[in-house]
């Protein structure tokens, strides 16, 4: 499958896809999505980065010395403001 | 909203009663109750953090100095909002603000309404098409997120990952709406590429 770079409607589809995409529409009622398998193709991939996004990231445990480095820079800012 | 059930910070955290009470003490100047709020929040600040920067050493440094401004600002804490959307806002801001004296273009208005040229309509889908096929391989795509522009690996995270809205991020970067979504959009296009790419390197080993 390849994509027709020079079809105007899939230009102006893709032109008004970022739009379309953060709008909460059904992107796939759009015209040109019932005639284009390529940009229906382009479209399922970047719903499924968009998901996959979500699962991405594990919630990371910072190292202990951060605390140890955070009440070390807490106790500097007291003693530099009890000088003044 | 494309909050994921693992994400962070969801928008309406119920406090529990014994952080907000912590808060309370912390914000009259009790060191126990601060290290108790660290305590219950270190994970999520140093885990965005290192979404957004992608580097181990940065995301420590920039949660030190989250919790330092936190230090000095809880007092300011006025409950207008929860603690957690606060807290979690200014984490964001900090890291905006060090991605800019990096020098790091976070966003580009001129890009947006500019497209660079590989990006213009069309061009980047003129190649022969390869559909991403399956589910994706979460490794291949931390990679890509790795691999994005900072500008763009930023947008991407704030909004799919972090799931905030357009309205919310235009406002955190000073841009339209509309840019917000074109980098989104951008961003996403970098990254099917980038999987595609890695699945024609694996289709040949």
């Amino acid at each position: 499958m390849t994509l027709d770079a020079n079809n105007p409607n899939c230009a102006a589809f893709q032109v008004r896809l970022p739009d379309l995409a953060g709008s909460g529409e059904k992107i796939a009622a759009d015209p040109h999505l019932q005639s284009c398998e390529h940009c229906r193709a382009l479209l399922a991939d970047l719903v499924k980065i968009a998901e996959a996004a979500r699962q991405l990231y594990p919630v990371a445990e910072p190292p202990d010395r951060l605390w140890e480095q955070i009440e070390s820079a807490i106790r500097n800012e007291k003693d530099g403001s009890d000088r003044r | 909203m494309p909050v994921s059930p693992g994400t962070p910070f969801p928008r309406a955290v119920l406090q529990n009663p014994m952080e907000v009470e912590a808060l309370a003490r912390a914000q009259a100047g009790d060191h126990q109750a601060f290290a108790q709020l660290y305590s219950l929040y270190k994970r999520r600040i140093y885990s965005l953090c290192l979404r957004m920067l992608g580097k181990l050493a940065e995301a420590e440094d920039l949660t030190q100095e989250v919790f330092l401004q936190l230090h000095r600002r809880i007092a300011s804490f006025r409950g207008d909002s929860a603690f957690s959307t606060w807290l979690h806002r200014m984490a964001v801001n900090i890291v905006l603000m060090h991605l800019r004296k990096k020098g790091l273009a976070v966003i580009s208005l001129d890009q947006a309404l500019e497209p660079e040229a590989e990006e213009r309509a069309g061009r980047s889908f003129g190649a022969p098409d390869l559909s991403l096929s399956g589910a994706i391989d979460r490794l291949a795509l931390a990679r890509a997120v790795d691999g994005l522009p900072a500008g763009y690996r930023l947008i991407f995270v704030l909004h799919d990952v972090e799931g905030y809205e357009h309205n919310e991020i235009a406002a955190m970067l000073d841009c339209s709406d509309g840019n917000s979504k074109s980098q989104l959009h951008k961003a996403r296009l970098k990254l099917r590429e980038a999987l595609r790419t890695n699945s024609r390197q694996e289709a040949r080993r």
